[in-house]
């Protein structure tokens, strides 16, 4: 072998050793705070924690708000997407947009808004009030919150799944004699359910850690709008310990939820389709 | 009584539609190269594209008036639309396909289409021609007042084509329905229809029987998409009432047609006889060359000969021992020799 074709090796042999470090640390960087959280405190004691009445009131709040939060989501936000998707109308790329905006918005500042929307002395908390209702600092606030800074992964997704059927199997449910809605319900709701399936986990995830708005819109009421991730930043103080088990309850979740959507997609792919909630719905 | 009519325009990407039509309880078939407005045609009847201006009524109902703002919606039109992949439902079996669109006539319709023992099967599990039966029986459980078919053996492999298609004519000549089909072979449409159209660039170039596209097609291009030899040349009256033509390389031929100035030549392969010396026979045209290309399909052989192609029975072929390079003679009468308008801008051959 050549001496310049040693050098070469040398180098490329460097490269992939540059390649791996990069990774280990990004991994490690990653994963050590993670698991941190779960050895600063026995298992045995983690679970104990969790049996307090801070924890199980926060868990309370933060499950039913999200299941409020997004049954809401779905049952809006899925016709919604179905409209954008599959209408060309002029300012559509504006109304995406707009619908991907609560995204990037700081979660401090959705709570602002929020506030400055709903809350009493609000744009339209006068309304509200006239009705009897105030909705500042209450578990609807926790609910609005969530569903605010959730629901744009929802619809985006749920967008992105519409505008990738197959027209063809659309226009087809038409001229076999289904309207609109028949065709909705029983086509493109089942074919669209792996992706809508998908953003509806990842607004989950993004519900349930929801902070920013929540504190600001709906404060921190143990009991009635303080949420884990609220709990944990109230515990801090407090019961360190409290806070740690929380905290890896929450770990716990959101990696449950994102081993769900990676999942997602290889379970549909088996031929058992039909096993899917909505299909099940749609050929009934 | 006509049971499909339409006459209408429809704006398309690079031209505009403008086509009328009548349908009756016949398999009539539009064919045209791909782009040449076909499927929108079917788009149109079904109430999945809107003409900009015309009627499309079946049997007496009206499904579009431009001037009358009719226009029903797919649902309501009776029309059953097999489309060009098929579009069978992926989640749904084979039964739940054919009874989406209507349960009553299900059971049967799986039977006659041979597909019961399927019924429990997805479309990702079946071939090409099950698939095409699927299609077919889910369109007719619908009960539609017209049959439409989109490229209905496009997507086949050449193998099962030829099977499909005899299986497709049997169920369209059983059928007492007016079936309107596109295809961008004139092969499929001779053996599946009875009338056919030529379309290109969305009009009407000639419609006919397949026979009768054959015998006389209207213009070059009908002649090359019918499988003619197509050859540009200058007419003149000849001797004897025949006219003769020079042709671009020089050669010259016989026609009985009568034409003056440039036109085109149309000869049938099948109509040319190939030998290796000139034969003392009634054929007053001859072309001499070497043979380029010599396909076998079947019992038939395909033996080009300068620009021609004829086409001879491979048992010929064997006596005569064709090779590739051969000089030979192809023959052709010019009673066979059709001569036909010149059409601008268009690439007579397929």
């Amino acid at each position: 072998m050549s001496r310049s074709g040693l050098a070469g090796r040398w180098r490329r042999n460097v490269f992939v050793a540059l390649l791996a470090f990069a990774t280990a640390l990004a991994l490690a960087f990653l994963l050590v705070p993670l698991v941190a959280i779960f050895l600063r405190v026995p298992p045995r004691e983690l679970v104990a924690q969790l049996g307090s009445e801070v924890a199980v009131d926060a868990l309370v709040v933060t499950l039913k708000a999200n299941a409020i939060a997004q049954a809401l989501i779905l049952a809006i936000g899925t016709p919604a997407a179905y409209l954008i998707a599959s209408r060309r109308f002029r300012g559509r790329a504006l109304v995406v947009t707009l619908v991907e905006l609560p995204l990037v918005l700081p979660p401090a500042v959705a709570g602002l808004a929020l506030l400055a929307a709903f809350g009493r002395l609000g744009l339209l908390g006068g309304t509200f009030d006239a009705l009897g209702a105030s909705i500042s600092f209450t578990q609807t606030a926790v609910v609005l919150a969530v569903a605010y800074v959730a629901s744009p992964f929802y619809l985006r997704q749920a967008i992105a799944s519409f505008e990738t059927l197959d027209q063809p199997l659309l226009d087809a449910s038409r001229t076999l004699g289904a309207g609109p809605a028949r065709t909705f319900f029983r086509i493109a709701l089942p074919l669209a359910a792996r992706g809508l399936s998908a953003g509806a986990a990842l607004s989950f995830a993004r519900g349930i850690g929801e902070f920013g708005a929540t504190i600001m819109f709906a404060g921190s009421l143990q009991g009635v709008t303080q949420t884990l991730s609220l709990a944990v930043y109230a515990q801090f103080d407090l019961n360190f310990d409290v806070a740690l088990a929380l905290g890896a309850l929450l770990v716990i979740i959101s990696a449950a939820i994102l081993l769900t959507v990676r999942l997602l997609p290889a379970w549909t792919r088996s031929s058992s389709i039909s096993l899917f909630p909505f299909a099940r719905f749609g050929s009934s | 009584m006509d049971a499909l009519k339409l006459d209408i325009t429809l704006p398309l990407r690079s031209f505009r539609l403008e086509l009328a039509l009548a349908v009756g309880r016949e398999t009539f078939a539009l064919v045209g190269p791909s782009g040449a407005g076909k499927t929108s045609i079917l788009r149109a009847v079904a109430g999945l594209a809107r003409p900009e201006r015309g009627r499309i009524s079946l049997g007496g109902r009206v499904l579009f008036d431009a001037e009358a703002r009719v226009d029903r919606p797919p649902e309501e039109r009776r029309v059953g639309l097999v489309f060009q992949d098929y579009a069978l439902f992926p989640h749904m079996t084979v039964e739940q396909n054919v009874a989406y669109g209507g349960r009553s006539r299900t059971p049967e319709l799986l039977e006659r289409f041979r597909i019961g023992h399927l019924a429990r099967a997805r479309p990702q599990e079946l071939s090409g021609g099950e698939r095409q039966r699927v299609g077919l029986a889910r369109a007719l459980a619908r009960d539609p007042d017209v049959l439409l078919l989109d490229e209905p053996l496009s997507t086949l492999d050449p193998h099962t084509r030829a099977a499909v298609r005899a299986e497709l004519k049997e169920v369209l000549d059983h059928l007492s329905l007016p079936v309107l089909l596109v295809t961008h072979d004139f092969h499929d449409a001779a053996v599946l229809a009875g009338r056919v159209a030529v379309i290109v660039d969305g009009r009407l170039r000639q419609t006919g029987t397949p026979s009768e596209l054959i015998a006389a097609p209207a213009d070059a291009f009908v002649a090359g998409f019918t499988g003619a030899n197509v050859l540009s040349g200058r007419a003149l009256p000849g001797l004897g009432g025949l006219t003769q033509v020079t042709l671009e390389d020089g050669g010259v031929l016989y026609s009985v047609d009568v034409a003056e100035g440039p036109v085109e030549v149309a000869v049938y392969p099948w109509e040319i006889s190939v030998a290796r010396e000139p034969a003392q026979d009634s054929a007053l045209n001859h072309v001499r060359g070497p043979i380029t290309s010599l396909v076998r399909i079947g019992n038939r052989a395909r033996v080009q000969v300068g620009a021609l192609v004829g086409e001879v029975t491979t048992a010929s072929a064997e006596r005569l021992r064709l090779e590739e390079g051969d000089l030979v003679v192809a023959s052709f009468k010019a009673a066979a020799t059709r001569l036909v308008e010149r059409t601008a801008g268009i690439d007579g051959r397929t």
